[in-house]
C-alpha cells in the first residue's frame, strides 16, 4: 500500500508525515508525530477524547483522515501551554480538581477552548450542551462545568 | 484503499464510475470513518469531495438555499438567512451528533447514510427538499424524498454523488419544525421523530402542510392524511389530534433496544402534534 505524503501545520509548526490512505488524524498524531495529549476512548466520535481543532472547527480526530489535514491547520492540546504556562482552562482545571483519571481532560481543554472563543461569557447551560460530546467517567462533570466557567469569567477580565 | 481528492465533479464521477471495487464518498466523514473502524465495509477507493468547488457554499438561489454537500452542520447554523427561511431544517441537522460531529457532518451525508433515524431527512422532506446529482449520465435532480429506500440503501447509483440539496423558496406565513424522541437530552438517536413545514393565511388558518415522519419504518414516511387533517384549520385541538392519529396510523416500525412498537408508534404521533404547533408558531399563528 503506497503512503500518503502530507504537509499540514500543527499548533502552527509546520509538519510533513507519511500516512496511509486509511489513518485516522489521530493515529498519526499519537503514533507518527508523537503527539499523545489526543487520546482514543472510543475511535467512533462518540466520547469526545481525541478532540482537536482542524482549520479552527472543533472535531474528533479520530472522525478524520490523516489525509484530509493537508495545507490545514491542526490544534491539539499541546498547544495550549505557553512555555511552563499553563493556559488559563487548565490551570482552573487543576484548581477545580475537574479530573480524576485525566483521560477525557484534553479533548474537553480543546473543545472548551472553542467555546470560549466563539463565546467568551457562556451560560452554564450552553456549556453543558457544547460539552456534550465530551464524556467523562469520572467526575459527573459538575467540577469540569465550573472550571470552565470559571476559565471563562478570567478570560473576560484579562 | 485509494484516497483521491478530486478538484471536479466530473473527475469525482471518473473515479467513482472506474472503480470496480466498493467506493465511498467522502465529506464529513462521520459515518463513512466509524463503517471503516468497525470494518463494516473495506473500501477500494475513497473520494474526497471537498476540493471540488461550491461543495462547501451555500448558496442562495430563486428564493431558497442551495446547500453544497460538504457543508457542515454548524456552517449550516452559522447561516442567518438560512436558518430564517428553513429553521426546522437547521434545527433537525443541528440535533445530530455532538459539537465535534456537527464540525463536520453534513446534510447530503446524512441523508445518505440512509438510516431510518437520520435527523435532518424528515425535515427536509417535509420542506420539499430536492438533491442534486451528477453522475455517469449527467446531472439530475431528485427529490429528497426519493433517495433512501431502505436502512443503509439508496437510490443513487454507481458513480452518482449528490452535489448539492436545495431548500426551496417558501410564501409568507411559513414555518417548519422538526422534533425527535429520545430518553436524553442530547447525543442520542431518535427512537421516532417528526418535520413538519405549513403555510397559513392571514386569518390563520393552514392553507399547505407536509408532515414526514422518521425512525418508524425503512425509511422518512411522508403522511398525506396528517397534512389534510390541519389544511382548512387553525390548529385547534380536534385538526392537532387528527393530525396526531394520522401519524401513529402511518407508522410501522421495529421493535429494537430504543423502543419498541406501541412506544414508537404513540412518541411519532406526539411528536408530530408538537412540531405542528411550533411551525405554526413559527408561520406566524397565534393560539
Amino acid at each position: 500500500m503506497s503512503k500518503i505524503h502530507v504537509s499540514t501545520s500543527i499548533n502552527g509548526d509546520a509538519v510533513e508525515y507519511l500516512c496511509d490512505p486509511s489513518e485516522t488524524l489521530l493515529d498519526v498524531l499519537r503514533n507518527r508525530v508523537g503527539l499523545t495529549g489526543a487520546k482514543e476512548g472510543c475511535g467512533s466520535g462518540d466520547c469526545g477524547a481525541c478532540s482537536v481543532e482542524l482549520d479552527g472547527r472543533l472535531v474528533c480526530s479520530c472522525l478524520v483522515l490523516a489525509a484530509e489535514a493537508e495545507g490545514k491547520e491542526v490544534s491539539t492540546v499541546e498547544g495550549l501551554a505557553d512555555g511552563d504556562k499553563l493556559h488559563i482552562l487548565q490551570q482552573k482545571m487543576l484548581e477545580h480538581a475537574a479530573l480524576q483519571c485525566g483521560i477525557c481532560t484534553p479533548g474537553i481543554l480543546v473543545a472548551a477552548k472553542a467555546l470560549l472563543e466563539k463565546n467568551p461569557d457562556p451560560t452554564e447551560t450552553e456549556v453543558r450542551y457544547w460539552l456534550a460530546g465530551n464524556l467523562c467517567r469520572c467526575t459527573g462533570y459538575d467540577k469540569i462545568i465550573r472550571a470552565v466557567m470559571d476559565a471563562a469569567a478570567e478570560m473576560r477580565g484579562a | 484503499m485509494r484516497f483521491e481528492t478530486p478538484s471536479t465533479v466530473q473527475e469525482a464521477v471518473k473515479l467513482l464510475n472506474d472503480s470496480s471495487g466498493i467506493t465511498r464518498i467522502l465529506a464529513g466523514g462521520t459515518d463513512v470513518l466509524v463503517q471503516l473502524r468497525l470494518k463494516l465495509v473495506e473500501p477500494e477507493l475513497i473520494v474526497d469531495i471537498k476540493h471540488i468547488d461550491a461543495m462547501r457554499d451555500i448558496t442562495a438561489e430563486d428564493g431558497g438555499f442551495r446547500i453544497g454537500a460538504a457543508v457542515s452542520g454548524a456552517e449550516m447554523g452559522e447561516h442567518a438567512d438560512l436558518v430564517a427561511l428553513w429553521p426546522g431544517v437547521v434545527e433537525a441537522m443541528e440535533l445530530v451528533g455532538s459539537t465535534q460531529v456537527q464540525g463536520r457532518a453534513t446534510l447530503a451525508g446524512n441523508l445518505c447514510n440512509a438510516s431510518p433515524a437520520a435527523d435532518s431527512v424528515p425535515a427536509m422532506v417535509a420542506a420539499n427538499a430536492v438533491a442534486t446529482i451528477v453522475g455517469p449520465n449527467g446531472t439530475r435532480e431528485c427529490p429528497v424524498v426519493e433517495i433512501p429506500v431502505g436502512p443503509s440503501k439508496t437510490s443513487l447509483g454507481k458513480g452518482e454523488i449528490i452535489t448539492s440539496i436545495y431548500l426551496p423558496t417558501r410564501p409568507e406565513n411559513s414555518g417548519d419544525a422538526y422534533l425527535r424522541f429520545i430518553p436524553r437530552t442530547e447525543m442520542d438517536i431518535a427512537v421516532s421523530s417528526a418535520g413538519v413545514n405549513l403555510t397559513i393565511d392571514s386569518d390563520g388558518v393552514v392553507t399547505q402542510a407536509r408532515v414526514a415522519l422518521g425512525a418508524v419504518a425503512p425509511t422518512v414516511v411522508v403522511v398525506d392524511d396528517a397534512a389534510k387533517a390541519i389544511i382548512g384549520t387553525k390548529l385547534d385541538d380536534d385538526a392537532v389530534n387528527a393530525l396526531q392519529a394520522a401519524c401513529s396510523a402511518a407508522c410501522s416500525p421495529i421493535d429494537d433496544k430504543r423502543g419498541t412498537v406501541e412506544f414508537r408508534t404513540k412518541t411519532a404521533g406526539v411528536m408530530a402534534k408538537r412540531a405542528a404547533l411550533i411551525a405554526y408558531s413559527r408561520a406566524g399563528g397565534s393560539k
